[in-house]
């Protein structure tokens, strides 16, 4: 087996393409994950028990079921109810839904770990509920869950790929076409690879230096 | 500070001193005397699981009176405040800041328990300051100082920020308006609290062990201030602490606690130099 430089330079418009497109699913399913875990993450601090219930059945029956079987389910199930989107539409929101059960947890943990002092003077000043949770509690309790949601970033990036079973073609998808057009295998799925490993390492480093910064 | 406090009803007269209603038999028959009444405990007990914080207490507080509650710890010093400013819920009895309830709402003549709506509206006119800060660390000390003139008495940001900036004069930290509290000293960090607090303009202004935190060499600042307060303006204070010096100079009553009761209160002089029982005489050789 050799490796044909010439065959990486052949791959190379696929495989921009290929990274437009995971970048795209990554920053939305991000925005999805981290806006709908906060959701579910105030929805379970619900002094109602009908709105507390459901959201701890969804979460955790999300959580509990392969991303890889959701993404199906979306995909061909979606359009039985009369959602037709587009495969991209389709894994970006899979991937944001599985990922904002996993965020939910890490609000949370960042809620109950502001302390009970900052709810005491927030009383003692009166602020009203709503201005307790924005301007004090979720400022402090976010600061401290950054990195840990920047890991669910770097986890998300990673399971990217399987948006290719439902037909997006993200990196590992042109990849895949590329090789089935050329029958060099080697070459487009090592840039792949190399690819991941130059985003996903340098994204870690970052978030390491972030956690240094923000928990003291 | 300006002397504006909404509270100019205060009555000139020296000796009149907060104290609790109708005394028990074993305590103290000192009568406490004319004043406008501004706080009062009606039979308020406070349970936490089986234990009896507080049982059954009776007592009340004269607008600008300054007192000060003492007693070993557990004593249900703390939770008096804790429940003035209704971070607790009595498990019997009413509390009334003026004339109306903190604990209950009146409902078709009926009273229920407060909403906490109606809690935060009655509450606006009491603050506190914490042993442990409470500053938010989120936020630079001006913004401490001005988010709830802003967003809960509808200040606008300039007249919020010039009158924290005065608060800031009068505990002596203008310098450090544009600093995070973690940027500040334990001492420093205390003193924008209680500016913070006042900036509130509440009537009656709850201080719970506001020194216990600090370190030594930081006491006496914090002290100082307070004193000022006291003394040049006439809020009403409610005051748990262990400097018994600081609670002579401030304090125009005293009352002792022991396992939930008042057993003895009156002018600190009094308390302080010839205490009428036994069990004040323990724990002030105690603590002095």
């Amino acid at each position: 087996m050799t490796f044909d430089w010439s065959a990486v330079g052949h791959f190379m418009p696929m495989f921009w393409k290929g990274v437009v497109v995971t970048l795209q699913a990554l920053v939305l399913g991000s925005l999805i994950a981290f806006a709908l875990g906060l959701v579910w993450a105030l929805a379970q601090r619900s002094s109602l028990k009908a709105v507390r219930w459901p959201v701890m059945v969804i979460t955790e029956f999300v959580r509990n079921t392969p991303l890889l079987v959701q993404l199906f389910f979306l995909f061909y199930v979606m359009p039985e109810w009369g959602i037709t989107l587009s495969a991209l539409a389709t894994g970006v929101i899979g991937l944001g839904l599985h990922y904002s059960t996993y965020t939910a947890e890490v609000y949370r943990a960042g809620i109950d770990g502001v302390p009970a002092g900052q709810w005491e003077a927030a009383i003692a000043l009166s602020l009203p509920r709503r201005r307790t949770w924005t301007a004090v509690i979720l400022p402090q309790a976010i600061r401290r869950v950054a990195p840990a949601l920047g890991n669910y970033v770097i986890a998300m990036l990673k399971d990217s790929p399987m948006l290719f079973a439902i037909g997006v073609l993200e990196m590992l998808g042109e990849a895949r076409q590329f090789s089935s057009q050329t029958f060099q295998t080697v070459e487009p799925y090592t840039v792949v690879g190399v690819a991941f490993l130059l985003i996903a390492y340098p994204a870690s480093l970052l978030l390491r230096a972030l956690e240094r910064r923000l928990v003291r | 500070m300006s002397a504006d406090r909404n509270t100019p009803n205060t009555p000139p007269a020296e000796n009149a001193a907060g104290g609790p209603d109708a005394p028990r038999p074993d305590e103290a028959a000192a009568e406490p005397t004319e004043g406008t009444e501004l706080i009062r405990f009606e039979a308020v007990t406070k349970r936490f699981g089986a234990h009896t914080v507080l049982d059954a207490l009776d007592m009340k507080v004269y607008t600008g009176k300054h007192v000060t509650l003492i007693g070993p710890s557990g004593s249900g010093k703390t939770t008096i405040l804790r429940l003035m400013m209704t971070l607790l819920k009595p498990d019997e009895g009413t509390i009334k800041l003026g004339d109306r309830y903190l604990t209950h709402e009146e409902k078709g003549g009926r009273l229920v328990p407060a909403s906490d709506r109606y809690s935060r509206e009655v509450r606006k006119n009491i603050g506190m300051v914490f042993q442990q800060f409470n500053l938010f660390p989120n936020m630079k000390v001006l913004r401490n100082i001005t988010e709830a003139p802003v967003h809960v008495l509808g200040l606008d940001k300039d007249a919020a920020e010039e009158r924290a900036r005065e608060l800031l004069e009068l505990v002596g930290l203008t310098a450090h308006l544009d600093k995070y509290p973690t940027q500040l000293s334990g001492g420093q960090q205390q003193r924008v609290a209680i500016a913070r607090a006042l900036a509130m303009r509440p009537q009656v202004l709850l201080l719970d062990e506001v020194t216990s935190a600090l370190d030594p060499e930081l006491v006496a600042g914090v002290l100082d201030v307070l004193r000022d307060i006291a003394h040049t303006t006439d809020i009403t204070m409610l005051c748990v602490t262990h400097e018994m010096n600081f609670a002579r100079d401030i304090s125009d009553c005293v009352m002792m606690f022991d396992a939930g009761r008042v057993i003895e209160f009156g002018p600190p002089e009094q308390i302080f130099t010839e205490p009428a029982h036994e069990r004040t005489r323990e724990f002030l050789s105690a603590v002095l």
